[in-house]
Parts: C-alpha cells; structure tokens; sequence
C-alpha cells in the first residue's frame, strides 16, 4: 500500500489531478445534496450523472493508455472489455428489478418474458448477488483479455495486425450481443434499472454515491497504473514499445508481459463500464461498436500518451466538447471528433500533457 | 489382466513415476571444457543455403573472432545459438547438457547467452541506468519484475559495469542521445549485466573511430577469460588487434581456423577475399 502511494513520488501533474479529483469527491455531491437548487454553485443532479459519466471515461481511457502509451499496443477493442463490464453491472441491476418490471415477473426479467422463455439462462444466475457481479466485472473482460492476448502474444503479432484483431474481436462481440437469443436483451440492451444494492437509481444521494465511486475508482485506477508504469515491469514495458526483440535477447517472457498488463488494463475498462452503466441507465450493443473503441483512442491521443494523467484529461476535453457540440452542431459532432485529431496530431503530437511539459521544461 | 509382477511393482513404495519427476533444468555444465558445440548445421530460406554444414566448438573462456565476406552467415549463425532461428538439421550444445535447438530466446538468454546486435540497439528512451538495471540477471518472470527492487550490491554492479564500459558520467542520460560508440558500449554493458557465461558480439566497432575502436579491443580483451567471446568483425585490423584464433566463414561453413596469421596465409582464404 505505502510502496502504491511512493510511486507519486514527482509526479506533479498526477497528485494535481488527484487532489482535484479529492475536491471534486467533497465538492459535487456537497454542491447537489446540501447548496439549494436556486445557489449559483448547485450542481443539477444531470450534470453531476454528466461528470460521474466523464470520469469513467477517464478510467477507461487510462486503461487504453496502459497498453498504448507503455506497451504500444493499440488496443481498438478496449470498448468490448468497457461494455462487458457494463452488462455484468447491467444484469445485476436487472436481477435487482424483481416483480416490478412491466410483466411482473419476479424472477425473469422483461425482455426474456417477452421472448417467451420459460428459464434463466444459465450465465444470468449468481447475477442477483453483487459481490459476484462485481467479481464478473472483473474477471469476464480479463477471461476475454487472456485469450485474445493469449493467442495474439504468443504468435506475435503486433503492431496494426493485432489493432485489427481487437477491432474485429469488439465488432464481432457487437454482432452476437445485438442477437436475442444471445440472452442479453438483443438491440434494446440492459434498461429500466430501479435500484442498485436496494438504494433507489432515482434519488440523489444514490447518484451521488455513484459519483464518489467513480471518482475513488479513477484515483485507484491512476495510483496502480502509475505503480505498474514506475516498476521495473513498467520499464521493462516500454522496451517492449521500443524494442521488443532486443528485450526477448535479455531474458523477457514478453509474450507474458504484455498478457497480464493488458489483462489488467482490460480489468480497469471493465470497472469503467460497471461504473458507467448505472449512472447512464442503459447499456446496449452500440457500446461494443468499433467507433466508440476508436473514440477511446482518440481522447488518449489529445490528452497525451504515455502521461496517465493526460490521458484522462484528453477524455474530459473530448467528452465534454462532445456533450456541447451534440447539443449546438448536432450532425458536425463526427467531423469535430476528426478535426480534434488531425488538429492534435498536427500541431500537438504529445498531447495536451505536452504543453504542460513544454513549459516546465523552460522554467 | 494385470500379472502379478507388474502389479507389484505399482505398489513398491520406492517405485517413482517417471511423471512425478521433477523437470530439472540442465544446467551448464563445463567438464570438457567446450562451452559451444555446433555439429553439421544447415539452414535454408527459400533454397539458399545460408548455413551448409557448419561445424564449430568454442572453448570455455576463449576469445574467438569469426570473419568472413559479406552474406557468409555470419548473423545467421548468431540466430541460431541464440534461438531466433532454427536449423533444418544439425546440433547445438551448450557445455556438456543444454540442448540450444530446444530452448527459446528468453530461456536461452537465462542459461547464459548474451547478444549484441550489429546495429546497436538499446533502449532510445530509457537511462543508461535503466538499460543497465533491465538487462541484469535475475528472475525475469512478471511479478519479481513487478516487484522489483535495486539491492545495494545491484546499484554497485550497475555502477561498476557502467564505469567499466566508460559511461559512469552519462548514467542518468538517456540512451538515445549518446553516441553512436557509447551506445555501441551501453550495448555490451548490458551483455556484462546479464553476466552471460558466452558472449555474441556482432561488428562490435562498425562506424567506431580508431580512439573508440581501441577502448573496445581492450573492453573485450579484458572480458576474455571470466567470459567466453565469440566477435563477429570485418574489420581486420581490429581482429588482429584483439583474436588469438580467427575462423573463416564462407557460404555457410568455416574454410580455414588458426591464428590471424596463419589465416592470412591460407590459399583459399585470400581467394574468397580478394576474388571478389
């Protein structure tokens, strides 16, 4: 534990993204819960869902940031362990409706009663227990993450050859959940969620406490990733981004290197999106669609790779000139997202946390 | 229907199944006093021949230069022992045990075989230091390396090879903005980090100058003897400088071994030189 918290050790621009996350912690659910709705510093509850959604993104994007910025693996599938997070939190929350659903049935959720299926599928039992869901939201985007990087590692490929893989494996992943008989709510997806652990999705201090969980969640994620990246292992990674060959001629297994950081960046996209699923209400197929993945990649670009802290900066940036450009231009928001790349990679290859460097460097 | 005696034998306390035991890995071992054994390996890519044949033994803690003409097989050879490539036929022994053709990169570099590439190639964006503390031995498996700490006899290593290879001032430079010769050096600083028992040393003093190409025969001379060397080089007077037994590589198999100077005078070898 103490030797999670030596590894800030000069990370300036880490424990300043920490400490703002600290305040945020306090401020936002203060700012909504206790300011009166006619202050000028109380925060909607929409826009506090809107921040807690942002910060997930920030986790997630810090997981792509992992395997991109440190072992150069361009992961364009981190959306699939992102959304296979999401509906293992989905199912829980669905198991959690109980007989209140539109049907009424205590035990099936909606979707299934409309398909005329007598049975739960045998993968939606243990889903009505949280401490298994939250397990499985964990170990399926890492079951995934190991078999992908299992066959790919090992055969060695790497560079755009396993880019494509990830994109196919997410795309492929989006073709079989948009499927009924796949068992996870076909097109529509995972919705109408009531409440999570008996607290009402509804109410503010729910939201609020989703909120504070993200945001914890996204201080854990940037503490262990900077743990990892300050390791030897860490290191070791970066010679495999640079060198991989040569790192294999010292005695590296990078095969296994690369399997278990990238396992555990697929384990921090899938608490993302068991985050992000409750505090949005829904969780549906399109979140496996390669451009979301694609998305992903993009906010690491701008906010700077290999920095951990840029990347979850270039999520907040991009995201939040999403939210604005979706409601004033929106049909121009793809043709934004593409201009914020060309843009970025033009005239600010280091990202964002570049001009922060730049700066330091001529103090 | 199980006889009797079989049945016994399945039930002698002292019988041990050859599935329980224990895989242990030969280790090196020198009783012969070869360290390298190569015995008729060939190899082909696409049906040219680049190895035919070759045979080579190394002796433990010897210093051998192997020149040869461009396209002899120099570097192929190299791949071989170190397991980047496999033979079509042949043999590849390690001391008296260890079955190179068996092993893979990572698990060769851990018996003992370290390598320096033609084109240096160290880590542009890392440290001198932390090329140096990378290539240390050590267990190499993902958590030690997670875990990983410097012990104080480690940071000495570290700081002892690095002054051994000259690069004590640039330690915490990165790699990448040394010069060509330095990091021609950080290379086989490294090799001295993995405390190989052999060394593959590939054009050690290409693109060197005379100054530089002086410090490295004495880096080498001095490596010979705790360390087996093997120096693939074209240039000739530097082999002169450092070899006490030279072999020629040509089309894939050694032509002619000895001193420098009894290979000088061989027919054959100055046809293959200068008749090109």
């Amino acid at each position: 534990m103490i030797s999670l918290f030596a590894s800030l050790r000069g990370d300036r621009a880490g424990i300043i993204l920490l400490i703002l996350l600290l305040l945020a912690t306090v401020a936002v659910p203060v700012c909504n819960l206790v300011v009166p709705e006619n202050s000028p510093v109380h925060i909607s509850t929409f826009t506090m869902a809107l921040l807690g959604k942002y910060l997930c993104y920030a986790l997630l994007a810090i997981s792509v940031d992992l395997v991109w910025g440190y072992l150069g693996i361009l992961s364009l599938g981190h959306g699939a362990f992102f959304a296979l997070g999401g509906y293992a939190m989905g199912m829980y929350l669905m198991r959690q409706i109980g007989d209140r659903g539109v049907y009424g049935n205590p035990l099936l959720p909606d979707f299934m009663v409309f398909l005329n299926w007598k049975d739960l599928p045998w993968f939606w039992h243990g889903f009505d227990m949280f401490w298994f869901t939250l397990l499985m939201v964990l170990i399926v985007p890492a079951l995934l993450a190991i078999v992908v990087g299992w066959f790919a590692f090992r055969s060695r490929v790497t560079g755009v050859y396993l880019s494509i893989i990830t994109q196919a494996m997410t795309y492929a992943l989006m073709l079989a959940f948009f499927r009924n008989e796949m068992g996870f709510g076909g097109n529509n997806g995972l919705t109408d969620f009531k409440d999570l652990l008996g607290f009402s999705l509804q109410s503010d201090s729910t939201r609020a406490g989703l909120f504070i969980a993200s945001a914890l969640a996204l201080a854990f994620g940037y503490i262990s990733c900077r743990y990892i990246t300050r390791s030897r292992l860490g290191q070791a990674a970066l010679a495999i981004r640079d060198q991989e060959a040569r790192l294999r001629f010292i005695g590296y297994r990078v095969e296994n290197i690369k399997l278990w950081i990238f396992t555990f960046s697929a384990m921090l996209a899938g608490l993302a999106g068991a985050l992000y699923v409750p505090q949005v209400g829904i969780i549906n197929p399109t979140e496996f669609s390669p451009l979301n993945s694609i998305e992903m990649v993009v906010w690491v670009a701008v906010g700077g790779r290999a920095t951990l802290y840029g990347a979850a900066v270039g999520a907040l940036l991009v995201n939040y000139a999403k939210s604005f450009l979706t409601v004033t231009f929106p049909d121009a928001w793809l043709f934004g997202l593409g201009a914020i790349f060309v843009l970025v990679t033009l005239f600010l290859p280091k990202g964002v946390a570049g001009l922060f460097k730049k700066q330091e460097a001529h103090r | 229907m199980i006889s009797s005696s079989s049945l016994r034998s399945l039930l002698n306390r002292e019988e041990v199944f050859p599935f329980l035991v224990p895989d242990i890995p030969p280790e090196l071992d020198l009783s012969h006093g070869v360290i390298l054994y190569l015995e008729g390996i060939s190899v082909s890519f696409d049906g040219f021949k680049a190895i035919n044949d070759l045979n080579l033994y190394i002796d433990d803690g010897e210093l051998r230069c192997i020149i040869g003409p461009n396209g002899a097989g120099k570097t192929t050879m190299m791949d071989i022992i170190t397991g980047k490539t496999r033979p079509d036929i042949g043999s590849a022994w390690f001391g008296q045990g260890i079955n190179l053709l068996k092993l893979d990169e990572p698990e060769i570099a851990a018996k003992g075989i370290g390598r320096k590439f033609q084109k240096p190639t160290v880590f542009e964006e890392h440290t001198v230091h932390t090329n140096l503390e990378l290539a240390m031995a050590g267990d190499k498996s993902v958590w030690k390396t997670l875990k990983a700490k410097l012990s104080s006899e480690q940071k000495d290593s570290i700081y002892e090879v690095a002054t051994l290879i000259g690069l004590k001032e640039q330690i915490r430079t990165r790699a990448g903005s040394l010069s060509h010769g330095q990091k021609q050096w950080l290379e086989i600083g490294m090799l001295l980090m993995q405390s190989p028992k052999l060394l593959l040393i590939d054009e050690p003093v290409a693109g060197m100058t005379q100054q530089e190409m002086e410090r490295t025969a004495e880096l080498l001379t001095t490596l010979s003897g705790q360390h087996s060397v093997i120096v693939v080089e074209h240039d000739m007077d530097f082999v002169r400088s450092i070899a006490r037994k030279v072999s020629v590589l040509h089309q894939g198999s050694i032509l002619a071994e000895g001193t420098m100077d009894e290979v000088q005078n061989n027919q054959q070898v100055v046809e293959v030189y200068l008749g090109e």
